[in-house]
């Protein structure tokens, strides 16, 4: 515990748990649309922006913000069209995207060690810069998402309902895949390129092993993700371990106990209440 | 004479040049129930999709409530009850969360639900007798009663018309009559309903006027047609195996 009294394991806890509340506020809407891994691919055009950044001396998270940003928005264009090709259309980009990221780091005169922080994280080097940037842009990303949860709840659960609905559809869906790129590219210190879908979707998904309804859904997955970065920094620096690696684990280690325990549960349940299955049925004839 | 409800004037629609409808007319007045029949793949869902803007029109013109359909921004007064809901989301959502969504044409994105907009809901969940399911999971629901759900959260917007598409289509009798018995109350508050339909059950008597869809084309618009041979005994059991699926949707080609 001794750890936290320096400044950079405050710094590295607190910006684990702003994306911790972020990412599944942000990832429940994704999971709803069955984009589950949209976050992964946008993550790998993230990339190409902090090899474009380290090459240029430019900050590599604000270029990779600018790249993410329009990787996002070409992907909801792609989808919004509704092309059939717009799986392989999405495939080129994110391939495309991870490539241009490794080459453009090779040219650029930073190390593998520098390459390493984006694709894994790099939690424990936030300076009070970042820490501001992730806070911030965190925090507004939440708020959004959860103002705006029954206007984006329709559109994601019913888009041609939405429509005729007259709500701005291509808005919301736009300001999603914007904050999606936002919430990437802050979580890319944290957990980096790698493992940034796993925040998104893990807590939703062991959320919903329990849940009935999409609010109580949110509420679930938002506290699962704070539990996971705080106890996944803790692990880090009790145990020495890779802070986004830990942080992940951990909430895979949650899904496997909800998960388990719930279909524990259920069974439990089903033998509980066998007494109105077991009433004979009358017997349709009788035989002598 | 007040203004039409829905007004389609010589509408054409094609999915990647090939029509499905052409030359259509059509006219819907306050308090009409209108039911557009057809065979499977006779454009008769591609009309109701084209009068809300589902589907883009190749040439002709649609007005809603007297204004051009793409001017057209008063969405609160129209309540839309698609075939089915989706394929699903993955997430949960309870029926009353379903139904709630119905209350945001009028409500707007940006302002929170308040207790007009819980009244409402209450109100359309009663309607079609889902109240004591609406802390449910709307995937728990059989399929007549997601269709219900579908048309409570039309009804919480309380619009003045609602167009629906195969409202009865594979669902349970006790469904269909919980349905019709909602939309005898939508229609007795005055309410205008458009309605695709391959057959009518329950519905019949709630019925104005019938449209015939035939290959792209109205080819009757009048009085409800009388089921003719074997679809006239009492007991048929309207069972065929049904056509392939009007192209549609974002996803498919």
């Amino acid at each position: 515990m001794d750890l936290f009294q320096y400044d950079f394991m405050q710094r590295a806890l607190l910006g684990a748990l702003v994306i911790g509340l972020t990412a599944p506020a942000l990832g429940i809407y994704l999971v709803q649309r069955r984009l589950a891994l949209i976050g992964d691919g946008i993550g790998h055009v993230a990339l190409t922006g902090v090899g474009a950044g380290l090459l240029l001396n430019r900050s590599p998270v604000l270029v990779a913000v600018v790249a993410a940003i329009l990787g996002a928005v070409t992907i909801e264009l792609v989808r919004a069209r509704g092309r059939t090709s717009g799986d392989l259309a999405l495939a080129l980009l994110f391939y495309g995207g991870i490539a241009g990221g490794v080459m453009l780091v090779g040219l650029s005169d930073a190390s593998s060690a520098n390459l390493n922080a984006y694709l894994f994280g790099s939690l424990t080097t936030t300076s009070p810069a970042d820490l501001t940037t992730i806070a911030v842009l965190g925090a507004t990303i939440a708020v959004l998402m959860l103002a705006l949860r029954p206007a984006l709840f329709a559109v994601c659960h019913d888009e041609e309902y939405a429509r005729v609905a007259g709500l701005p559809v291509r808005a919301l869906n736009l300001l999603l895949a914007v904050a999606t790129a936002v919430t990437v590219t802050i979580a890319m210190r944290a957990v980096g390129v790698l493992l940034i879908s796993a925040l998104m979707v893990v807590p939703v998904a062991t959320a919903q092993q329990v849940t009935r309804g999409f609010r109580s859904t949110m509420t679930a997955a938002m506290a699962l993700g704070l539990f996971a970065a705080g106890a996944g920094v803790w692990v880090a620096a009790t145990a020495d371990t890779a802070p986004g690696a830990s942080v992940v684990l951990l909430a895979i280690g949650s899904f496997l106990v909800v998960a388990l325990a719930a279909a524990g549960w259920r069974v439990l349940r089903r033998r509980a209440t066998p007494a109105v299955a077991t009433t004979p049925e009358p017997h349709e004839v009788v035989l002598r | 004479m007040t203004t039409p409800v829905i007004q389609v004037g010589h509408a054409s629609v094609g999915y990647d040049g090939r029509p499905v409808l052409r030359d259509v007319s059509l006219t819907v007045t306050a308090g009409e129930v209108v039911a557009v029949l057809g065979a499977n793949g006779s454009g008769k869902s591609t009309l109701i999709r084209a009068v809300l803007g589902l589907v883009p029109l190749g040439t002709g013109t649609v007005t809603l409530f007297g204004v051009p359909q793409r001017r057209f921004r008063q969405w609160h007064r129209i309540g839309y009850v698609p075939q089915r809901l989706g394929a699903g989301s993955g997430v949960p959502a309870t029926v009353r969360e379903v139904v709630a969504s119905g209350r945001l044409a009028r409500r707007g994105v940006l302002r929170p639900p308040g207790r007009a907009d819980r009244t409402a809901v209450e109100a359309a969940l009663r309607a079609v007798g889902l109240a004591d399911r609406a802390r449910d999971p709307v995937a728990t629901l059989s399929g007549g009663q997601q269709q219900r759900t579908l048309i409570a959260r039309a009804l919480a917007g309380e619009p003045e018309l609602l167009v629906l598409d195969e409202p009865t289509a594979g669902v349970d009798a006790a469904s269909q009559e919980a349905f019709a018995g909602a939309l005898h109350e939508f229609v007795g508050t005055g309410g205008t309903v458009l309605l695709v339909a391959h057959e009518l059950g329950p519905l019949r008597p709630l019925i104005s006027r019938a449209v015939v869809v035939h290959q792209g084309g109205v080819c009757h618009d009048g009085a409800v047609p009388e089921p003719a041979g074997h679809h006239a005994e009492p007991d048929h059991d309207h069972v065929h195996p049904h056509g392939p699926e009007e192209p549609a949707g974002l996803w498919s080609s």
